[in-house]
């Protein structure tokens, strides 16, 4: 079998046998839930409720500010504390709506149900706003602003991203598993509304049970074709899943529709199909708990849960505890603190013990060229960091430096252990900040 | 106290010391081969070399209070290139004064590890030959075990220097024959004392090209350039040998595998790598043919070095542009 690849990537250590077979579990939502009014990209919510006020599970608590924002819908019911600034998994304290979970009255969901088949795509796209639905890969990109590409710009593939190529995190391959013709479905509303010439549903090839089980499923949706995909990072890179399949680049600055792709993850297909079927809003996701933890686990989490109760659910650290990590170990994030709560981009939470932690100790670039030969957006990496080094943005602008998707690929396989991608992230940072 | 650094929070087990190591431990069976043919005295030299490389490296950390990095195995590498690149009957204090000279003029005083424009080992070779060319050039042992036959009176001469004495049609045939191509390989005849064994050291750059230490794109541009080179000016007559005897003598499979190949002076992307080897080769040719020195290795390796810089400018086409 061919397996579909790119130009570049590497090959970390997978590590997802530790979680892989963890079927989804339910957990219990905490004493008290926090919920940031910024858990998407774009404006944050606003919050529509009073103090005091009493809270059902799936209940619109704050609007959608403008269009490239989304609601958010209490994940618990209970009683609305009022809004704190309160540790974020991005970063810095944000607001958030805190709620006391009321134990009792918080169930399963249950919704109005509605046949997809009769709903025009103008209706289904508002339903998927209503229902707060962003990426759930872990960009967070409001769903229902993406599903309206340029009149001009027509969807010719449709890509489904079940590629998962962060090591350790197997909520997407779960959710495969166990929902698989819960994804169909809903890949079935998002090609009602884009009327893609062809559809892809992409799997990388360390997941073949996952790609055996969505062949099955697509019998009765002959739309649907399975791509494999070569175990590679970062496979699943919106740019990088679109060439492997179309062959076609994505132009630099723009998005995959401008050569007729769209890319959408599982867990969002799924997301899109509880909405629209079932009037489920986006309140829980599945978030996988892995690393140095006794039990790795996939938990299905009520949003705004910390990341502190979800780890003492998997029967604590192997360890010392030195790193809670948001996303992966390629470009999640390292936590303050073990409070911060589950956002609706949370894809997995990582725990490193002190032997996991990689020494910061770096050592001057020996030009080995490991970094240009792996990045996939053909960067010249060492002069980037050379010239940004330099606080020359101008140069490192040039070079490609906005191009830069930050997949931490360079830095993983530099042996000097140089930070490249910070050095990238700040580069760009400081060319955005000069433009305001 | 949880720690804070920025993704990836995994890394690949390649590390620079690895690497620097790994090339060490690539120089090894060239190493026991230049004992075996040479003697003792090989080892002495190479020994001598690589201690000075790295007290230098250390004296001048130390003096410029700077991060003390002379155990990352650069020196080392440098310490026996060194040595590599002098005849094995050279007087003691010439191993000592190239390795000074190439860690600190060539390395140090570029701003260390990463940042010097010459491969330092070859510059320090550059500078020796310059200051005593006949120490350099003029003398050579011949192998222990024996020279071979039809060239019996020229023991103090190696099969490149020869060549360059305008020899005698039937010391041509001597240079061209089976036999002498076959010592060349193994590493039977007088010349430097790294460069004796191409056999060996091939070896050794199987395992850099295995582990990704060296890229081999380089070592198969630069040795294959200066075969075609001259295959092409033994055909049509300007060099009386063969281009088989052209890669094999001298330094070009040592230069060719073991210092174009150094990561730091040569360029990072695959455009840069190709023209980087080609250049080399015929560099190297040109100056065999045309050129007052026998040898062309050293000068043509240490131009592309000189050019890395501007072939660095030849970016790859970024994605989506």
């Amino acid at each position: 079998m061919k397996l579909l690849s790119f130009k570049g990537g590497t090959h970390p250590l997978e590590r997802k046998e530790l979680s892989s077979d963890a079927h989804i579990k339910r957990v219990e939502p905490p004493e008290i839930v926090y919920l940031p009014l910024s858990q998407h990209t774009g404006a944050p919510s606003k919050v529509i409720i009073e103090k005091k006020d009493e809270v059902t599970v799936g209940m619109k608590i704050a609007e959608g500010d403008g269009k490239i924002s989304v609601p958010l819908h209490s994940s618990v019911a209970g009683v609305f504390m009022g809004v704190v600034d309160y540790p974020h998994p991005l970063g810095e304290k944000k607001p958030a709506m805190k709620i006391k979970v009321d134990h009792e009255k918080t169930g399963e969901w249950e919704g109005k149900e509605r046949d997809p088949e009769s709903l025009s795509p103008e209706e289904i796209i508002k339903i998927v706003r209503e229902s707060g639905i962003v990426g759930m890969g872990g960009a967070a990109f409001p769903t229902h602003f993406k599903l309206q590409p340029p009149p001009d710009k027509p969807i010719a593939d449709l890509i489904i991203n079940g590629a998962e190529c962060e090591p350790f995190l197997t909520s997407d391959y779960r959710l495969m598993m166990e929902r698989t013709e819960d994804i169909l479905k809903g890949v079935d509303i998002i090609r009602r509304v884009l009327n893609p010439e062809r559809i892809w549903i992409s799997i990388e090839s360390n997941k073949m049970d996952a790609v055996e089980k969505m062949k099955e499923a697509a019998s009765t949706y002959p739309w649907a074709k399975i791509t494999v995909h070569a175990t590679k990072y970062p496979q699943g890179s919106e740019k990088q899943l679109v060439q492997s399949i179309t062959g076609l680049e994505v132009p630099d600055g723009g998005l995959p529709f401008d050569v007729g792709a769209y890319v959408q993850n599982v867990g969002t297909a799924v997301a899109i199909y509880e909405a629209v079927r079932y009037s489920k809003p986006l309140y829980e996701r599945i978030v996988t708990v892995t690393g140095s933890v006794r039990e790795p686990s996939n938990f299905l989490v009520p949003i705004g849960t910390p990341f502190e109760y979800l780890i003492e659910q998997t029967s604590g650290v192997i360890g010392e505890l030195k790193k809670i990590i948001n996303g992966g170990p390629m470009m999640g994030i390292a936590q303050v603190t073990g409070e911060v709560p589950v956002i609706k981009g949370t894809t997995g939470i990582l725990i490193q013990n002190e032997e996991e932690i990689i020494p910061g100790q770096t050592s001057a670039c020996i030009r080995c060229a490991s970094c240009i030969d792996i990045c996939p957006l053909n960067l010249m990496s060492t002069e980037l960091y050379k010239f940004i080094s330099m606080d020359n943005f101008d140069r490192a602008e040039e070079l490609g430096l906005l191009s830069c998707i930050e997949c931490g690929t360079c830095s993983y396989v530099c042996p000097s252990n140089i930070p490249l991608t910070q050095y990238f992230k700040y580069g760009k940072a400081m060319i955005a900040k000069r433009r305001k | 106290m949880l720690q804070l650094s920025p993704a990836p929070h995994i890394s690949s087990p390649k590390s620079t010391k690895k690497i620097m190591y790994g090339v060490i431990g690539a120089l090894i069976p060239a190493l026991v081969g230049s004992v075996f043919f040479f003697g003792w005295r090989a080892l002495f030299l190479v020994v001598l070399s690589v201690l000075t490389a790295v007290a230098t490296e250390w004296l001048f950390q130390l003096i410029t209070h700077r991060e003390i990095t002379c155990s990352d195995g650069s020196a080392i590498i440098t310490g026996i290139l060194v040595a590599f690149n002098i005849p094995v009957n050279s007087p003691w204090w010439i191993a000592v004064v190239g390795s000074f000279f190439a860690i600190f003029v060539v390395k140090q005083l570029f701003g260390g590890l990463g940042y010097n424009i010459f491969n330092p080992a070859l510059a320090g070779r550059a500078f020796l030959v310059a200051s005593w060319p006949s120490l350099m050039t003029g003398k050579w042992s011949s192998p222990v075990h024996g020279f071979i036959s039809g060239l019996d009176g020229m023991t103090q001469a190696t099969p490149l220097t020869i060549l360059n004495m305008s020899p005698s049609l039937e010391l041509i045939q001597a240079l061209n024959s089976q036999t002498m191509l076959k010592a060349l390989f193994v590493g039977n005849v007088g010349g430097c004392l790294g460069e004796t064994s191409c056999l060996l050291l091939l070896i050794g750059a199987l395992f850099l090209f295995i582990k990704r230490y060296a890229d081999w794109r380089i070592s198969l541009s630069y040795i294959g350039s200066v075969f075609i080179l001259s295959g092409i000016f033994y055909l049509v007559g300007v060099t009386p040998v063969n281009p088989v005897f052209h890669i094999l003598s001298g330094g070009v499979i040592l230069g060719g595998l073991f210092m174009a190949t150094d990561m730091v002076t040569s360029p990072v992307t695959t455009k840069g790598v190709w023209i980087f080897g080609i250049g080399g080769g015929i560099f190297c040719v040109l100056i065999r043919i045309w050129g007052g020195y026998p040898e062309g290795v050293s000068y043509s390796i240490l131009i592309m070095n000189m050019l890395t810089p501007l072939l660095d400018r030849l970016q790859p086409r970024i994605f989506g542009r």
